[in-house]
């Protein structure tokens, strides 16, 4: 029983959003949950995060980027096929209360799992000062959404083609220096980010979120893979996050576990990426450092 | 029973041993006593007409045998594998009470091993015998043995079943946990879809309890809710360095390779796996001789089984552990790690020990051990396997506070009828018993679909008797 795949294009180099059948995820799902996707058979089980629901359709959609051969499979696939599994929705739903000032930032990719929070955010009465961080202004995505939902968006870019150029943390500083004092904080994207994001907010006592992407297998608590170290404890990221007090979490033990198959992701995508050259070329992807 | 050559089996992922001939079952048949008591009958958790089936094995014939055990036992040709018949059937067993020797019993395990081989290789289309349908809706979580077990008792009496799994393979521990050279995954597979052909439907990618609740069920129209969910949740020996890269907990190193045939990676599967040159397993069990095993089937050149107690308090059945020792697991007995050691770049590099001595009996029976003070010593590593046991599953009862638990997560449940605290809710397995085995599962399984199907029939929802916590 597959998931029928509606649609499959790309948003930003190496950058797709798929929408998918899932209606028993679309029902359900709640801001801050993710799926674990299994594409095809003897693939992989990797955790993403879903942009959006439509529950009468029954329809999910997913951001991802290609970074390794499970999401290189993905990109080539055609609308009609079908993805072998969908799990979920799994992970602890996000905590959605009116804070008052709440800064959400969204690096990368990461902008994708953080618009529906940033949605659920605004809809409970909170004013939302949305940070968009990217390299430069291709890799920006979802710039329209999170307007929709944001009352002020600044978008930061590390060469400065797109908006100011620095770092989503420079963009806080100031924030933070005319005198907004944030109630709340949330972070999503990649964990350098969101660790200078939890040392900056620190000296302030701003309550900061990050929502942690680590690598994982079951998604259900059973395998221990995407364990992290949160003030001292270890917790799952799956069961028990994926977000967590950000100034609590050992950032640089948790990006030290992310590098745990680099070799091997770079062996699997280089044997995938010699056979598929010119289908993925077609697809904009381009094989990195191998 | 002959099995594969150790020095081959090492490399592959095959089936140890290769089961019986005719002629050799019939020959095993031939050592039982067929004697009055029956003391095995006994010894057995699901009671099993075990002189009954072997009397027809001694007549060469197989497929009444089958059907004898199947009155009992739904899923014969995996407890045959994977049931502790020196412990239960065989341990009472009169041939071997004589010799003094329980590996003189009658091999009681493996004829019913070669029977439900036999059954499913001469007759593959199985007997469906389902009452007519009742329309009634019942909802089981988890489709390791005690889910199985309650569908398939469930779907015989004609009630429409749906078993809820978290994974996207069913089958449970029996498919993520066990590896292939002990328990084939095709011998599940062909106990699943038996069972659909009853009509059970499997919804596969769902964890009740995230995914959604039990109360998302009992809106769907669910009247009973059976909860399987068995021991998943590894446990950690909560020492230094157990976050380094390179450990992993024996689910994790287990569902690598088993579920996601890690071994095959990259060429024909995606999920990698840290193939270690020297792997150190913690722990004494089963998991801790299957997580050894599927070491060196990874390439390991040494890998270690790490105990603190000495071989004869191993809670391992002694078939595995002589096993893993034929296959050169080397054991490192009355020693116990204290600290994992890496290096700078945060992989495993070492692990420290301490030696150990027996003491007085605590409170399991077993000598307590207790460090030697100064004995401490490393050992080179590269991978570590954390196997020192499993707890049950939190994610439904946490999303369930009406399911009321012991201190260490079991649900409570009553022992006769397996009902729940919760009304409706019905429990069994590893979920109750903490991590047991695949026939008491199967035993509470059927317990519950007793239960389950009178309440179905007569709507009525009695005080269960609850264990004190």
């Amino acid at each position: 029983m597959g998931h029928k795949i509606v649609s499959n294009e790309i948003i930003a180099p190496s950058v797709f959003r798929m929408v998918v059948e899932a209606p028993e995820v679309a029902k359900y799902k709640k801001a801050g949950q993710f799926v674990v996707v299994r594409p095809k058979e003897r693939g992989e089980r990797i955790p993403l995060t879903t942009l959006m629901e439509d529950k009468n359709k029954g329809l999910i959609t997913l951001i991802y980027q290609v970074v390794g051969k499970t999401t290189a499979v993905m990109a080539l696939m055609e609308p009609g096929e079908e993805l072998c599994d969908v799990a979920g929705p799994l992970g602890q739903p996000t905590h959605i209360e009116r804070f008052g000032t709440v800064v959400a930032i969204g690096g990368g990719i990461g902008t994708a799992p953080l618009y529906p929070i940033v949605q659920a955010m605004k809809e409970k009465g909170n004013y939302i000062i949305s940070i968009l961080g990217a390299r430069s202004k291709p890799l920006l995505i979802l710039e329209n959404e999170m307007r929709q939902v944001s009352d002020e968006v600044v978008i930061v870019t590390d060469d400065g083609s797109y908006g100011e150029k620095g770092f989503v943390t420079d963009a806080l500083k100031k924030i933070i220096e005319r005198g907004t004092k944030p109630d709340f904080v949330i972070a999503i994207g990649p964990a350098i980010m969101m660790k200078m994001v939890a040392i900056l907010t620190k000296p302030y006592n701003i309550k900061t979120v990050a929502s942690l992407n680590t690598i994982m297998v079951d998604g259900t608590g059973m395998c221990g893979s995407c364990r992290v170290t949160v003030g001292g404890e270890t917790k799952l990221v799956c069961v028990d996050g994926p977000e967590f007090d950000a100034h609590q979490i050992d950032f640089d033990e948790m990006m030290k576990r992310l590098s745990a198959y680099k070799k091997h992701e770079e062996e699997s995508f280089k044997l995938f990426f010699e056979q598929n050259k010119e289908r993925l070329a077609r697809r904009n992807v381009e094989v990195r450092r191998v | 029973m002959p099995e594969q050559d150790p020095e081959v089996r090492k490399r592959n992922i095959l089936e140890v041993p290769f089961g019986y001939t005719e002629e050799m079952a019939m020959a095993e048949a031939e050592r039982c006593l067929l004697c009055k008591k029956a003391p095995c009958i006994k010894g057995c958790p699901v009671e099993i007409d075990i002189p009954g089936f072997i009397a027809l094995v001694r007549e060469g014939k197989f497929h009444e045998a089958a059907g004898v055990i199947k009155r009992t036992n739904l899923l014969p040709a995996i407890c045959g594998r994977v049931c502790p018949q020196e412990d239960q059937c065989e341990l009472a067993c009169t041939v071997a009470k004589s010799h003094k020797d329980v590996r003189k019993s009658v091999k009681i395990g493996n004829l019913e091993r070669f029977v439900a081989d036999w059954e499913m290789a001469h007759y593959p289309e199985v007997r469906i015998e389902k009452a007519p349908s009742t329309g009634h809706k019942v909802a089981i979580i988890g489709s390791g043995p005690a889910g199985l077990t309650a569908a398939g008792d469930l779907a015989k009496l004609g009630h429409e079943v749906t078993i809820f799994e978290a994974l996207h393979r069913p089958g449970g521990v029996l498919v993520y946990g066990i590896p292939e050279f002990r328990l084939p995954k095709a011998i599940v597979d062909r106990e699943v879809s038996n069972l659909q052909k009853m009509g059970v439907r499997i919804a596969c990618n769902v964890a009740i309890g995230k995914s959604k609740s039990l109360y998302d069920l009992f809106n769907e129209g669910f009247e009973a809710v059976f909860i399987g969910t068995g021991a998943g949740l590894p446990v950690f020996k909560g020492i230094k360095g157990e976050n380094l890269l390179g450990v992993y907990s024996a689910n994790e190193y287990l569902t690598r390779a088993n579920l996601m045939n890690a071994y095959e990676f990259p060429e024909r599967s995606d999920t990698p796996i840290i193939r270690g040159k020297r792997v150190v397993v913690f722990g004494g069990g089963n998991v801790a001789m299957d997580a050894a095993r599927t070491a060196l089937r990874l390439g390991a050149e040494k890998s270690y089984i790490l105990y603190r107690r000495s071989e004869k308090e191993m809670p391992a059945r002694l078939g595995e552990i002589e096993h893993a020792k034929e296959e050169g697991v080397e054991f490192l007995l009355l020693q116990d790690a204290i600290e994992i050691l890496g290096d700078e770049r945060g992989w495993v590099k070492e692990v420290k020990c301490i030696k150990m001595a027996l003491g007085e009996p605590d409170e399991s029976g077993r000598r307590r051990p207790v460090p030697i003070p100064g004995s401490e010593f490393t050992i080179p590593a590269d991978v570590v396997v954390v196997a020192i046991g499993n707890r049950s599953n939190p994610l439904l009862v946490k999303a369930t506070p009406e399911i009321r638990t012991n201190r260490r997560g079991n649900i409570l449940a009553d022992p006769e009828t397996m009902q729940t605290s919760m009304p409706r809710v019905w429990a069994g397995g590893d979920i109750v018993l903490g991590a047991a085995t695949v026939i008491l599962a199967m035993g509470q399984a059927r317990k519950a679909a007793r239960s389950i199907a009178e309440f179905l029939r007569t709507g009525v929802w009695k005080e269960p008797n609850l264990p004190s916590t």
